[in-house]
Order: structure tokens, then C-alpha cells, then sequence
């Protein structure tokens, strides 16, 4: 028997407003490892990730993170959610933002700074979130989320505009927490870093078309690039 | 709930509150020049300004709760911050409870700085002790701050929360007996009036104002204020969802 999923998703429907949004998806995650959920703008994406995150209203279907309901009270410790445009507070510095959210977790100002300086930000600590560059408020609100060491960590597009020097010092950092058995989805919809990806997502019109380790989708379509075997993919269902 | 999340949630909004110099001096200095003003003007009729003063002493707090907890919750609202503080381990009640001392230590300074110079240096004078009056504009103040959680779920946009006032603030203003006795009203009017929670405060004042003890019907009064506040809390954390569309 497999072991438990971190993540467990079966047959989710959403609608916003009279648009279905996700027409009935079901995956497993497995924990300690890095899954990218990609797709183009509009296809699902962040419903998907707040379905997972307990902040969405599903019309049907269940999301079961680390073995309860997803947004479950005994989650809120466990799980962290970065969303897609920085969720902080613009008058509170970038040292006083990671020490609000630590300190809601129980965690200290030394530890806030820690993960402060792990985004890159030591330099701005103490200058106010609402005169940042967009990259860094990406950074800041991704600190927010670090500080607590979540189980499950759950990111929006966190690459999105971010400097590729610092994208590939996020990627490593990713890396790193699922190594030390931490759960990853994080949202993209760059093709090149679906590569640094244990396992794939590709949603499409509410659906999923691709649910894959990266290799595996390379060699299933005879392609040597994601890219590629993602247009495979889509002209194929387009074709039936 | 718990009490180390309200006080770290209180905490964290008056930080933001300091942060913003140009505000903290306008709610500290513009009640106290308003009614330095309305003192000039008054100036051939104290006993009027007696009135008048201490009406506002109570109404700027009111006002001032109603637009910065409109306005700031909005921002939570549209910022994304309150979904997130909703995946976090924040119970709306630290949330709310968190805003209300918060933005009462702000209404608690206004009302100090508005008071001393009313007190002191405006002439104005009550029977009754000064500290009646500093609890009855600590509480109208929640009053205003519970209002403005109400609406901030209605409103969209920064602009639409402003458009707010004339419609939960301004009739309150005009009917609890600032600008004219609620007993020389309409007769169809005071009945409004009476089922206006500021108008409570206004009668808690006058009670201050008339007797040097602290009466019973200030109590009353006091508490059918504070019961307002209390249900438009509960109203406004109804608003506040975990799960949205």
C-alpha cells in the first residue's frame, strides 16, 4: 500500500459565479516532494490552490490535507499559503511584517529576521513593504510563509517578475524543504521550471490533462522539452 | 479565540497606525482645533457651547473609529491579507477584538487630547465628573469602529467605504441632538431618533452634564450603546469568511 498522500483531492468541483472553474479534478501529492501546478492564466490555477488551502467554496468533491479537511483548524499551524500578488501589510516594515506572521505561529523576532535574510531581504529589513519593488514584496510575503516551517507549503506563482539569481536561489530553497519532508505545490506557468518539479500538474480548461513526473510526460509524448510535450498533450485532446 | 493572537493582532495594527505620521497627527489635532473653532464661534453663548462641545467630544471618536476600521478592514478585505490571516491560526473574534483595542488606544488619545483642551482651555464645564464622559466616548467610539466592520463588507473599494458615511454616520449625527434637541423634532422624527444608538450617548452626556453624580439613567443609557456596538461586532465578524468564491 502507498503511503498516505499529503494531499488528496477527489472529484473537486468549482464554480464561480454561474463559471465552472474546476469540472471535477482528483490528485494525490505525495509528501516530501515538489509538485508544479502549471497552466495558462485562467485555467484554474489559483482556485485549485485555494481549494487546497480551505479559502475556496466547493460546489463538489473533497481536498484532504495531511488527513483532515483542507482548512480544518488543526491545518492552520501546518499549512502555509503564499498568494500570487504579496499578501502583507504595506505601512509595516519588511522585518515587521515576518515578525507579525511568526509571531502567530509562536515564533520569535530572531527567527524572522532568519527568514528575512533567506529571501534575500536582509539589506531592506527596515524599509516599509508598500516601497518595495514588486520582486520584493514577492519576497517578503514568501518570508511571511517560511518563518513558520509549514508541512505543507502552498505558493501562487511565487517566481513570477523575481530576478533569475534569486529564482534559482527560491528553487534550491524548495528543494531544500521537501528534502526535509516538507510538501510543495507551487503554482507556475513558466515551462522551465516545471523541470525542477518531482511531479506535474497541467491544468487546462477546469481539467487536468497531465498528472506526471517530468520524465515520464517526455517520454510519453516522444519530446525532449516540456514545452513540447505540453502542445503534444493539447493537440491531442483538441484532435479527439 | 485567544488572548496572545488579539494582542499580537492589536499590536500589529497600531503599528501600522504610527507608521503613518500624517494621520496620527490628524487625529490627535483636528478634534481639538474643530472645537476650538466651534468655541469661537459660540463665544456669546457658553452655555450652548457646554452642549455643542461636549456632543462632538463623543462624535469625532465615533466618526474617526467608523472611518479607519471601514478603510483598514476593506484593505485586509482586498489586499489578500485576511485570506491569509484565515489559513493562519487568527480567529475572527482576535481579528475584531484585535481592531477594537487597537483603534480604542487611538479613540482613548483623541478623546484625552480633545478633552484636556475643551476642559482646560475652552471653558467647557459639566456637573458631572470628567472621567463619565471620557467612558461614554471610549464606548460611542466602539460603536463607530463595529459600524465600520459592518460596512466594510459591502464596499468594494476604498471610495465606496467613504460613500458609507452620509448613510450609517451622518443621520445619526443630525438626529441624537447635535444640531438641534431631539424633543423639538417631528414627532415621526424623534421616533427615529430614538432607534439611533448614537443618540443614546447624547442622553448618557446630558445625564453628565445635569447632575454631578453619576445617575442611573447614565448607565442605561451607556449600556444601550454598548449593546449597539456589541450586535454590530457580531454582525460584522458574520461578514468576515473563511471560505469566498
Amino acid at each position: 500500500m502507498p503511503p498516505t498522500p499529503a494531499v488528496a483531492v477527489t472529484d473537486l468541483v468549482v464554480d464561480r459565479g454561474k463559471r465552472p472553474v474546476l469540472k471535477g479534478v482528483s490528485t494525490a501529492i505525495a509528501a516530501g516532494t515538489v509538485t508544479g501546478l502549471l497552466g495558462p492564466s485562467g485555467s484554474g490555477k489559483t482556485t485549485f490552490i485555494r481549494a487546497v488551502v480551505g479559502t475556496q467554496k466547493v460546489k463538489g468533491g473533497t481536498v484532504t490535507v495531511l488527513g483532515e479537511p483542507a482548512g480544518a483548524k488543526p491545518l492552520r499551524g501546518r499549512v502555509a499559503y503564499v498568494t500570487q500578488d504579496a499578501s502583507i501589510y504595506r505601512d509595516l516594515s519588511v522585518k515587521a511584517n515576518v515578525a507579525y506572521f511568526a509571531a502567530l505561529y509562536g515564533r520569535g523576532r530572531r527567527e524572522a529576521m532568519r527568514a528575512v535574510e533567506s529571501v534575500g531581504m536582509g539589506d531592506h529589513a527596515d524599509k516599509l513593504a508598500g516601497n518595495l519593488s514588486g520582486g520584493q514584496k514577492t519576497r517578503t510575503s514568501l518570508a511571511c510563509a517560511l518563518v513558520i516551517e509549514p508541512e505543507v507549503l502552498v505558493l501562487d506563482e511565487p517566481t513570477v517578475g523575481l530576478d533569475p539569481v534569486i529564482r534559482e536561489e527560491l528553487w534550491d530553497r524548495f528543494r531544500a524543504l521537501a528534502e526535509g519532508g516538507a510538501t510543495l505545490l507551487v503554482s507556475s506557468h513558466v515551462m522551465d521550471e516545471a523541470d525542477r518539479c518531482d511531479r506535474l500538474l497541467l491544468l487546462r480548461e477546469g481539467r487536468f490533462i497531465a498528472d506526471d513526473t517530468p520524465a515520464d510526460l517526455r517520454a510519453a509524448t516522444g519530446t525532449a522539452n516540456l514545452e513540447a510535450a505540453f502542445l503534444h498533450l493539447i493537440r491531442e485532446l483538441e484532435a479527439n | 479565540m485567544s488572548l496572545r493572537i488579539t494582542f499580537i493582532t492589536a499590536g500589529r495594527i497600531l503599528r501600522q497606525l504610527l507608521n503613518d505620521h500624517r494621520t496620527v497627527g490628524l487625529i490627535l489635532a483636528v478634534p481639538a482645533l474643530i472645537i476650538a473653532l466651534i468655541s469661537a464661534i459660540m463665544d456669546e453663548a457658553p452655555q450652548v457651547f457646554d452642549k455643542t462641545g461636549l456632543i462632538l467630544l463623543a462624535a469625532f471618536p465615533f466618526m474617526l473609529m467608523f472611518m479607519i476600521t471601514s478603510i483598514t478592514l476593506l484593505r485586509e478585505r482586498t489586499g489578500g491579507t485576511l485570506e491569509r490571516l484565515m489559513t493562519t491560526p487568527t480567529a475572527k473574534l482576535d481579528l475584531v477584538v484585535g481592531y477594537a483595542l487597537a483603534f480604542g488606544a487611538a479613540a482613548a488619545a483623541q478623546t484625552a487630547v480633545a478633552a484636556t483642551v475643551a476642559f482646560a482651555f475652552l471653558g467647557l464645564d459639566t456637573a458631572g465628573p470628567a472621567w463619565a464622559v471620557f467612558l461614554i466616548c471610549i464606548v460611542t467610539s466602539m460603536l463607530g469602529m463595529a459600524l465600520g466592520l459592518f460596512v466594510s463588507a459591502f464596499a468594494t473599494t476604498e471610495f465606496q467605504a467613504i460613500q458609507f458615511m452620509p448613510v450609517f454616520v451622518v443621520p445619526q449625527l443630525f438626529l441624537c441632538g447635535l444640531i438641534w434637541p431631539a424633543d423639538q423634532m417631528a414627532g415621526w422624527l424623534q421616533g427615529v431618533s430614538d432607534a439611533l444608538p448614537l443618540t443614546y450617548a447624547v442622553k448618557a452626556l446630558t445625564e453628565v452634564q445635569l447632575h454631578p453624580d453619576v445617575t442611573a439613567d447614565m448607565w442605561a443609557d451607556l449600556a444601550v450603546v454598548l449593546g449597539a456596538a456589541v450586535v454590530a461586532t457580531v454582525l460584522g465578524a458574520a461578514t468576515l469568511r473563511r471560505r469566498t468564491n
